[in-house]
């Protein structure tokens, strides 16, 4: 059972993730966007809508932190437990408590507000299921297992993030993931499931972050593709007709 | 030197009548799509007035387009590349939709549905987007022909830096329309403020154009384009805008709007300009100088050198005697009677308008004199500082001159052709008088008044030996190819694209037929007769047939 819940489950999702976001680019780029509600809606999208994204972009710093960085290398450069734990803890919180606030505003917002909960479509509301039991957990974690210790001390840099990190080495070790507590586990199950649905939802917009914008020219110019005036390649002469 | 060739339009003004024609022959063609209801790629406007969206043109307030900081370099005014990025989460100066209008359709239903009773049945408007019972308050050209004005005109962003007071009473009001649609600029800030790169200029013709696959949805151009010519589809979540009819431009017809308008004003063809000086003109430090610094730009098609090193940019021969022959490099550069519309916001636009002089022969018309006598004309240019202010804020960053010339040619025009037409001989001091010779008054007089459809019209096509992959020819594949209707699983429109054409029939069938309020549900039994073009009849418009008893 472990090992279909912290092996072949994740693989799984993680194809999904990988191909589907293939797959998506290549057939559906006119559908690879914000689909912003902002037109709509302002009042509430100001507040919300940055605490949310930037919360979030906190919360995902500080994953990639705690799960890829081996403990042995902050203590290599002489960064204590505590030290780490009341680093992590404290930025943890910030970008965790903005990350809440601005979802339970969006999703507030999102129900309320006629037109935008009119253009919402299935999938959204699939995936912000998903996305709001996946915030919650990870703040039980956080505010439960490390800084209330109802289940006992857990450090996850010496399990989840050691499985995770077997994970993408394609070595997966599930027992570490078995002895984590039940918050972990199912923080990272509802994780892997919306990676599964991420690129069939409107989170595709998370990999068009626009950081090229910082370096290339104000004005963009570019040449009629004579290849493609179209929307269709031209035939090849060969191609047979109709 | 750089030598870049731009298609560009010029409107005279003085013929605009105000009908409308073309945004409605636009909006059939272009945005008459779900999502799309409120967008205008062409609008009209009343002036004065608040225009659309409303007051638009308030940059203090809108930060669109670009200004020029302290060192004096050219930057955008709503902030430069990391701000853009800093703010994407939620824009700032995003126009609400209540700036545009919430667009609406009635629930005809309630009325061919009603039974036989004593009152009239109503059908009451719906708002398109939240699908409720709205009331409409405001729509794209609700100040028309200065309707409510006194209540509202005073907001008019150019009515408030004019010092004098106008009073709109209406002995003393002045009014005439303003068509618009993208620049197409030289130095497009909408496309600076994308943050995907999906908006550019086409090296062949200049026209601005989004790139639908590559646009993420991010709305910083409808909030960076001072003249709110993108507008957000709020269906697809992608930006649209006035396209210039490319797929015809690129065949040699007009766009759509130029073709239909029955007062025939507007002017399309090509001018050469300088890429290299285009920055180096957008930042010139005072804003009066920005009208001339556009035109140094432009380059003579006439100028041997601009000739060849036109060539060596790799334009065609024929696009370089289309240049020669172009109505608009006429317009702007011999005749000097054509003005670019805010030239302050330095984007360095190119639809240009020519001012019209009928708020002036109005009043003259008024006081009994004659309205074609150069003197009373003259003099009245003079003295009708309020309606000559007010152009000036529209097309020459306030700076009365250049308008107070261009004003001077037309009247000395109607003067000149006046003795002409009723047989007298013509006084050679009229033309003299505004610095022109008789034949160019008699040239420009045929180029405003009587031009015929190729004189007005100098579009040279995109070379044959391509011409059978463009979007209008479209000889590359039948409809049939294309797959029926959208899928719909990822949001409106998601899927593998179809081309312009196909798409526009395929949506109007759409449209007509499950035209539900908000979303797409329920599309049994509403029809949108307004797309209807008289061809057919579209499911659910007349009961299915047996089912009479």
């Amino acid at each position: 059972m472990n090992d279909f819940l912290f092996v072949v489950f994740p693989y799984i999702c993680l194809t999904t993730f990988v191909v589907g976001h293939l797959w998506r680019y290549r057939y559906d780029k006119f559908g690879w966007t914000t689909r912003s509600s902002q037109l709509y809606e302002n009042r509430l999208l100001r507040i919300g809508s940055p605490l949310f994204h930037f919360g979030m972009l906190g919360v995902v710093g500080g994953h990639v932190f705690g799960l890829l960085i081996p403990q042995s290398w902050t203590d290599a450069v002489g960064i204590s437990e505590h030290a780490y734990h009341v680093a992590a803890v404290g930025g943890g919180l910030l970008a965790g408590i903005a990350t809440v606030v601005g979802l339970a505003i969006l999703v507030y917002r999102r129900r309320t507000v006629g037109p935008v909960f009119s253009a919402t479509t299935v999938m959204d509301k699939v995936m912000y299921a998903f996305l709001i039991v996946a915030i919650v957990l990870g703040m039980w974690n956080t505010v439960a297992g490390s800084i209330l210790t109802l289940g006992g001390e857990y450090n996850y840099r010496e399990g989840v993030s050691v499985w995770f990190r077997s994970f993408l080495a394609f070595q997966p070790d599930a027992s570490l993931m078995a002895d984590a507590p039940l918050g972990f586990q199912l923080h990272a199950l509802v994780a892997f499931g919306l990676f599964a649905l991420w690129p069939f939802t409107r989170l595709v917009h998370v990999f068009s972050a626009p950081l090229g914008y910082l370096t290339r020219p104000y004005i963009v110019y570019r040449k009629r593709d004579d290849t493609q005036l179209g929307s269709h390649r031209p035939r090849r002469g060969w191609d047979r007709v109709g | 030197m750089k030598v870049m060739a731009q298609m560009a339009m010029v409107m005279n003004l003085d013929k605009c009548i105000g009908c409308h024609t073309c945004s409605v022959t636009c909006k059939q063609a272009w945005t008459n799509r779900s999502g799309t209801e409120y967008i205008w790629f062409n609008n009209v406007e009343t002036r004065p007035g608040l225009g659309y969206p409303r007051t638009y043109e308030d940059q203090e307030k809108w930060k669109g387009g670009w200004e020029v900081n302290k060192r004096g370099r050219l930057k955008l005014k709503g902030g430069g590349r990391l701000k853009n990025l800093a703010t994407i989460f939620s824009n700032p100066k995003l126009p609400s939709i209540g700036e545009y209008y919430e667009p609406w359709t009635y629930d005809y239903s309630t009325l061919t549905d009603a039974p036989a009773q004593e009152h009239t049945p109503v059908a009451r408007p719906k708002s398109l987007i939240s699908g409720k019972n709205m009331k409409i308050e405001w729509s794209a050209n609700w100040d028309d022909d200065l309707g409510g004005s006194t209540e509202t005109a005073h907001r008019d962003p150019m009515l408030a830096k004019i010092a004098e007071k106008v009073k709109f009473e209406f002995e003393q009001t002045f009014m005439f329309y303003l068509p618009r649609i993208c620049e197409h600029c030289l130095n497009p800030s909408c496309a600076a403020s994308c943050p995907s790169g999906a908006i550019y200029k086409r090296e062949e013709d200049g026209i601005v154009l989004v790139d639908q696959d590559k646009c993420r949805g991010w709305r910083k151009c409808v909030s960076g384009c001072p003249y709110k010519k993108i507008y957000f589809n709020h269906r697809t979540g992608k930006a649209e805008k006035c396209t210039f009819c490319f797929p015809r431009i690129e065949v040699g017809l007009p766009t759509v709007c130029a073709e239909t308008c029955v007062g025939r004003l507007r002017y399309i063809g090509l001018m050469l300009y300088d890429a290299d000086k285009v920055l180096e003109a957008a930042s010139t430090e005072d804003d009066h100088g920005l009208y001339e610094a556009q035109r140094d730009v432009f380059l003579d098609p006439f100028d041997p050198d601009v000739m060849r090193e036109a060539e060596k940019a790799g334009i065609a021969r024929d696009w370089i005697d289309a240049a020669q022959r172009s109505p608009i490099y006429a317009l702007i550069n011999t005749y000097k009677v054509a003005l670019p519309l805010h030239p302050e916001y330095r984007t360095m636009p190119m639809v240009w308008y020519i001012p019209p002089l009928s708020p002036v022969v109005d009043v003259v018309q008024e006081t009994g004199e004659d309205a074609e006598d150069k003197g009373n004309l003259f003099a009245a240019i003079d003295a009708l500082r309020i309606p000559v202010e007010y152009l000036a804020e529209l097309f020459t960053a306030g700076e009365v001159e250049p308008v107070d010339a261009v004003l001077k040619k037309l009247a000395a025009m109607r003067c000149y052709m006046r003795d002409i037409n009723m047989g007298r001989d013509p006084d050679a001091s009229i033309p003299a008088a505004v610095g022109m010779t008789e034949e160019e008054m008699y040239d420009m007089y045929r180029l405003l008044a009587i031009a015929k459809y190729e004189d007005r019209y100098v579009i040279p096509p995109t070379h044959a030996e391509q011409a059978h992959s463009l979007e209008e020819l479209s000889t590359e594949c039948s409809v049939s190819e294309y797959g029926g209707g959208q899928q719909d699983l990822f949001g409106e429109g998601s899927g593998v694209p179809t081309p312009i054409a196909v798409e526009n029939f395929q949506m109007l069938q759409d449209r007509q037929t499950s035209d539900s309020l908000a979303g797409p549900e329920n599309k049994e039994g509403r029809v949108n007769l307004l797309n209807w073009d008289g061809k057919g009849s579209p499911p659910g418009m007349f009961p299915p047939k047996g089912s009479d008893s």
